[in-house]
């Protein structure tokens, strides 16, 4: 029943909690000395990043690989696993919780970081890792009440008004999104007695088609999609996102609702297939809805924060749109034959794997996961970048802002990469996995769904460039109110004469990301490789499988 | 058995979301903590509530001499109630903050990150 020790390489898998709670609870002792914060963070938050490289590495070399808390063998004890898509998912978490705890030391003042920022942070990044890495369906909701924890504390950072307002909102929805989430892992148990992902895979297959697991199929669903913010349940997302620090709200947009989206991934789509195929066209209508609704939501909006809000939307419901998609194979037997092949050798798996790249459900989930890696960074790179611009402009308005193009050009030109990546146009990394979601969604024979991808991204395209015309490109508004000529002029030469020194230091993570952003831009095969082996992965979970239950075999 | 203790945490669920479905932020709270007990109650019961001699195995022994109690669900209730108990607690003293800084508790009146009416954004320049 115990098993032996792990291999060393399996150690990897418990490394990225173990340096989130080890920098965590040392910044936590160190609360005195608040100006060696900044330089133990971020010493932190780059071993965090290089372990979990590594890892992504690891499993791109090896396949998945699993280690069993304590040595208890999985349906007793708490396994950790990751496959292609966690390794993904932590990598692109560790470098944009690096990129905002660079940020951090620039835009959070020392009365901030008493209250914490960066063991909060830390608390945040452990919940996102063990999210990500868990094998273990309550693991998980732990693991995301962590993460919920965390956020409360990064929320109301600040005590504001506005923030306490936006903070109740937001503790309430997602307090009652992880109720509905133990309910239904209580379910679950109730039916398969087991809560090791694995094991309920290979038990799901043989007792598919019933009642049951439909209904905690759609339970999951409408848990995942609040914690997501899929449409209907999005309500609470633009209550609260733009209250925080800038640098707390792009962290959350990059990281909390994509674990929402990853869970979706691991749960509804590897465990419940025939389930997932048979919501298959609510989801769709779901995707296509929050695609447009966020787009609408963009354009209706004055404070740049509010409308990136609204962006965060549109663009969860285009990471929902490959997951909407039926599979052309024979789907039925995806995981049975998944299940049959743990026996077998290594080249079966692969062969199985490469078999599923060709259907549309495969292509689909690529641009998916694609598409979230893409999200990710450039949704936590607009937010950074929006802090500066209303730092540099004193306002976050719409109607306030105007001028910063002849200002910072530089920094201009980097919103509007971030702007063009983020609507999907051609030179950056939005392009390629709007691409592949369309023509997935072409040959599944859903047209409106590629429509609507399609238009949200147009209608994304005109609030993007409506920021960038009136925040940047204008003269300053205040020029125009000016009652006299001298009065003009001395406003001109008050704000275009000498750059304010800004924070240098906040332009480097923005640099980075949008470094990101143009790479897989212009080289994109090796992230639309690693995603549709993820994607053939999380299709038939064969290896996964393997990895978790093998070795007790 | 079960089907009282089903029935009891359905009756708990229904006063759960009757009181979350309210515009004072004081009843959603008791809501929320009624609710985090209704689901304690079901994974309770998902468990299957059967004999109730305690989980151990006396020492010498591979398996227990008798039926045992379920532990997996008690430990999975343990967990819960933890995290759902201090995030309850979180949550009291966040309304407590919220209403001496908003200086009302009605969710209809709490506009302040969302003001009503803002107009609309800039057409032109």
């Amino acid at each position: 029943m115990v098993l032996g020790q792990g291999s060393l390489a399996d150690w990897l898998l418990i490394l990225p909690i173990l340096v989130c709670f080890l920098f965590g609870s040392v910044l936590l002792m160190m609360r005195r000395q608040m100006h060696w914060h900044p330089p133990v963070a971020i010493t932190g938050l780059v071993v965090l990043l290089a372990v979990d490289i590594a890892l992504l590495v690891e499993i791109a070399n090896s396949g998945p690989r699993s280690m069993a808390m304590g040595g208890w063998r999985p349906p007793f004890g708490i396994s950790f696993v990751a496959d292609m898509t966690s390794a993904m998912f932590l990598a692109v978490s560790g470098f944009v919780g690096l990129a905002c705890g660079i940020y951090a030391i620039a835009s959070i003042d020392s009365e901030e970081r008493r209250y914490g920022f960066y063991p909060f942070l830390f608390m945040l990044m452990a919940g996102v890792s063990g999210a990500f890495l868990t094998g273990d369906v309550f693991n998980l909701y732990v693991w995301f009440e962590v993460m919920l924890i965390g956020s409360f504390g990064l929320l109301i950072l600040g005590s504001e008004r506005e923030q306490l307002d936006g903070a109740t909102k937001y503790c309430f929805l997602n307090l009652i999104a992880a109720t509905i989430f133990l309910l239904t892992t209580g379910y679950l148990y109730g039916i398969f007695g087991t809560l090791d992902m694995a094991d309920i895979a290979v038990k799901a297959a043989e007792m598919e088609g019933q009642g049951e697991l439909q209904t905690i199929a759609v339970l999951f669903l409408v848990a995942f999609s609040m914690k997501a913010a899929a449409f209907p349940l999005n309500f609470w997302l633009p209550a609260s996102y733009h209250t925080p620090r800038f640098v707390v709200s792009a962290l959350f947009a990059g990281l909390l609702t994509k674990v929402g989206v990853y869970a979706m991934l691991r749960i509804v789509l590897m465990l419940f297939p025939p389930e997932r195929e048979a919501m298959g066209l609510l989801i769709a209508w779901m995707a296509g809805l929050t695609m447009v609704i966020g787009a609408l939501g963009a354009l209706s909006q004055t404070d740049v924060r509010r409308l990136l809000n609204y962006v965060v939307i549109t663009g969860i419901g285009t990471i929902l749109a490959g997951f909407a998609v039926p599979p052309l194979l024979e789907s039925t037997s995806i995981i049975t034959t998944g299940a049959a092949s743990v026996i077998e050798n290594q080249t079966a798996v692969m062969r199985a794997t490469n078999l599923a790249a060709q259907g549309t459900l495969a292509s689909g989930l690529a641009g998916s996961i694609f598409y979230a890696m893409h999200s990710i960074v450039v949704m936590t790179a607009l937010y950074l970048a929006a802090g500066v611009a209303a730092f540099r402009n004193g306002s976050s308005s719409l109607h306030e802002m105007g001028g910063l193009w002849r200002r910072h050009p530089l920094f201009s030109a980097l919103f509007l990469v971030l702007l063009l990546a983020v609507s999907g146009l051609p030179p950056f990394s939005g392009f390629w996995p709007k691409m592949l979601l369309v023509r997935a969604t072409l040959a599944a024979d859903l047209p409106w769904l590629a429509a609507s991808v399609l238009f949200s991204g147009f209608l994304v395209t005109i609030a993007s460039i409506r920021i960038f015309t009136l925040g940047f490109w204008r003269p300053l508004p205040a020029l125009g109110r000016a009652a006299d000529p001298a009065e003009a002029r001395e406003i001109a030469e008050e704000t275009f004469r000498a750059p304010p020194p800004g924070r240098p230091l906040a332009l480097i993570p923005l640099v980075g990301l949008c470094l990101f952003v143009v790479i897989a831009g212009v080289w994109p095969e090796w992230l639309a490789s690693l995603s549709y082996t993820a994607a053939g992965e999380l299709l038939r979970p064969a290896g996964y499988l393997n990895a978790v239950l093998g070795d007790v075999r | 058995m079960e089907v009282a203790v089903a029935a009891v945490s359905g009756i708990m669920f229904s006063f759960a979301i009757y009181l979350l479905l309210s515009r004072h932020i004081i009843r959603m709270v008791i809501g929320v903590a009624i609710l985090g007990n209704a689901v304690n109650l079901s994974i309770f019961t998902a468990g299957r509530l059967g004999p109730i001699a305690p989980p151990l195995i006396p020492s010498g022994l591979d398996m227990p001499p008798t039926e045992i109690a379920n532990p997996l669900p008690q430990a999975l209730v343990l967990t819960a109630i933890v995290i759902s108990f201090s995030l309850f607690v979180f949550l009291l003293v966040l309304t407590y903050r919220a209403y001496q800084d908003l200086e009302t508790d009605d969710t209809r009146r709490m506009r302040v990150a969302e003001p009503e009416d803002e107009g609309l954004p800039p057409l032109g320049y």
